[in-house]
């Protein structure tokens, strides 16, 4: 395992988000975390990628504690696509994705034939090479969101961290982007993504992580973790779980409005 | 798929890429900025040589170049090089610290009014010359070592103040008005009470001007340009890291508390060496990086334009100081206010009617 932590207490100054928390993250896995809104899926996410500091317990990559680690040589393993990320004024798209190539640039190697196929690469995939000369902060929220992803492919790391990287997207970009994580995956990356969409969890995960009130609740398979009991404990969705017609991944169908109980688990 | 083209701001600076073939030395540099630059660099070298070839004697630029590069007979020799050279440098040297010591601050607090002139860094270091004229009686090279105590002393008191877990930039602007505020009664105390003479010689230094200016202040800011400029150029890269949010320049791999302490630290130190050389020359470290971020439409305050862009507006001041009213020479700091006086109302001018 080159990512994975022990007893995890989360917090934000006094507000504790999860106590106790553990995750492995197998290598080579495309991991998708799903759970309810304010569960701690992105401050789990924020711990791994070593931006918030965890009160208890650590991180370990490559078997040592990561906040031990220079933090260049990290950045160089490990990216993340945040949630909300501070939108720049005035910035172009091809500067913010070339500053995605931070952690591989020296004092005098600034702008090597590798940082420059990397930036061309990363706006290729996500679709964003069109809008290399606008601004950023004039984009609309879906053309944002590719960019973002762009900086963080820029960045060229083995280990992968998306925070929701769907939202915002129309339905044909979400699954081109869920593609491209999957090609990612197939080419011996490690991807961890959240997601909202249950189903699309389903079809893409290698390994489900289900997270409720700051634990992980269940962890395996799509076809192994996905029931209709999981659905009803961690969002309080009465549902029927079926087999996607098309992939024959478990698909959430939830039920009919008179007879879906609604007492919902606040976290 | 279907685009819909949309307009556009301006025009986004165009990249230019140096690159060595065996691929170890590469740069990436908007190429406007480089020109802009260049250009203003050179207007302050030519606005300087124009000093020196001005004053009670005229001096002819042929022979004031010829002097320069040690070919001069001896009585221009004299005129330039012991009479107007320290002074013209020290304007050329203290401009350029200042306008860096702006654009990196700027860039840290990403607010055009997070300057040192104005969160009262420059209050504190002219607090510190103040104690050592009127309370130490010193002189010389000690009013120098006081006013950059008093700079330090007072930036750290400032980030003290507003530290809460972590320094919010607003916070550190408003805390710095604050106390700047309180250093300045302070300042017309310690002079109410100083004897008349003492007290006229701290005034003197209180507005900030470049005559008198010798070999010692050209060295005191040219060690401080020569230790801190490398610095802060090397850390500009963290700086751009460092406005995407702390978050995202974690993930790239800055050590961002460690990478702003050294920005800060080394903003602190080339305004404390500028100001020690020449006493508070008001606005240059607020207006430069601004004016040179205008000319090169560059979203942050770039370090080398803001400290051409310094060097040629107190280059600029100090000419205006010695011409504009026949017979008297004013300092400098009076011209760099008034100008700068006049760029900040037209700021918030601006700022209030975007607003609206
Ligand atoms: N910066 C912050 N400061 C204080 N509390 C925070 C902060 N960020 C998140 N929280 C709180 O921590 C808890 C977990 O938030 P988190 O962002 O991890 O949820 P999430 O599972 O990602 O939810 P969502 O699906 O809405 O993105 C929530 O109660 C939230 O209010
Ligand atoms: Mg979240």
């Amino acid at each position: 395992m080159r990512l994975r932590a022990e007893n995890l207490t989360l917090a934000y100054d006094r507000r504790v988000v999860a106590r106790d928390l553990g995750v492995q993250i197998a290598d080579g896995s495309f991991t998708v975390i799903v759970g309810p809104n304010a569960c701690g899926k992105s401050t789990l996410l924020k711990a791994l990628a070593r931006v918030l500091r965890p009160q208890a317990g650590t991180v370990y990559l490559d078997g040592a504690a990561i906040a031990s680690l220079p933090s260049r040589q990290v950045a160089k393993q490990l990216g993340m696509l945040p949630q909300s990320p501070v939108v720049p004024a005035g910035i172009a798209v091809e500067d913010l994705v070339a500053r995605g190539r931070f952690a591989h640039q020296r004092l005098l190697r600034q702008w090597s034939a590798d940082d420059e196929a990397a930036v061309r690469e990363a706006m290729a995939v996500t679709e964003v090479s069109d809008l290399a000369d606008r601004y950023v902060d004039e984009l609309s929220g879906g053309q944002r969101q590719r960019v973002w992803l762009a900086v963080a492919l820029a960045q060229q790391t083995p280990i992968l961290l998306l925070d929701e990287p769907t939202t915002f997207l129309d339905l044909a970009h979400q699954f081109e982007v869920l593609d491209l994580c999957a090609e990612l995956h197939e080419q011996g990356r490690t991807v961890v993504a959240v997601l909202h969409d249950l189903n699309q969890a389903c079809r893409y995960a290698t390994d489900l992580v289900v997270m409720r009130a700051g634990e992980i609740v269940a962890q395996g398979p799509p076809a192994a973790v996905m029931t209709a009991d999981l659905v009803e404990h961690v969002f309080g969705v009465a549902s029927q779980v079926i087999t996607d017609p098309q992939t024959g991944t478990p698909m959430v169908v939830p039920a009919d409005r008179h007879r879906r109980r609604t007492p919902r688990t606040a976290a | 798929m279907k685009t819909i083209t949309e307009p556009t701001r301006g025009r986004r600076a165009r990249q230019l890429v140096l690159r060595t073939p065996g691929g170890a030395l590469s740069l990436r540099v908007p190429a406007r900025a480089l020109l802009v630059g260049t250009t203003l660099l050179l207007a302050a070298v030519a606005i300087a040589v124009v000093n020196l070839s001005s004053g009670d004697f005229p001096i002819p630029v042929g022979d004031v170049l010829r002097s320069l590069v040690g070919q001069g007979d001896p009585g221009t020799d004299f005129i330039v090089h012991e009479l107007r050279l320290p002074r013209a440098l020290v304007a050329l040297l203290v401009g350029a610290a200042l306008g860096a010591s702006g654009a990196v601050f700027q860039g840290l607090t990403r607010n055009p009014l997070g300057s040192p002139d104005f969160v009262g860094m420059t209050v504190g270091a002219a607090t510190g010359a103040l104690v050592v004229i009127l309370l130490l009686d010193g002189s010389g090279m000690q009013v120098a070592a006081g006013a950059i105590a008093g700079c330090v002393l007072t930036s750290i008191a400032i980030y003290l103040l507003a530290f809460r877990g972590g320094t919010q930039a607003f916070r550190l602007i408003l805390m710095g008005v604050g106390v700047s505020a309180l250093l300045e009664a302070f300042n017309s105390y310690l002079i109410v009470k100083g004897r008349l003479d003492e007290a006229l010689a701290a005034q003197v230094w209180l507005i900030g001007s470049l005559g008198g200016r010798g070999w010692t202040e050209v060295t005191i800011v040219g060690l401080t340009l020569a230790v801190l400029l490398p610095v802060v150029l090397h850390f500009g890269r963290h700086l751009n890291m460092l406005a995407l949010g702390d978050d995202t320049a974690t993930l790239h791999g800055v050590r961002v508390e460690r990478s702003r302490a050294v920005l800060a630290l080394a903003s602190v130190g080339l305004a404390a060496g500028a100001t020690a050389a020449a006493g508070p020359i008001a606005f240059v470290a607020l207006a430069a990086p601004q004016l040179a971020a205008r000319l090169t439409r560059s979203p942050g305050p770039g370090i080398l334009p803001a400290a051409g862009m310094g060097a040629a507006l107190l280059a600029g001041s100090d000419w205006a100081a010695q011409r504009v009213l026949p017979d008297t020479d004013i300092p400098a700091g009076v011209v760099t206010a008034a100008i700068g006086g006049l760029y900040l109302t037209w700021l918030l001018a601006r700022e209030w009617r975007r607003g609206r």
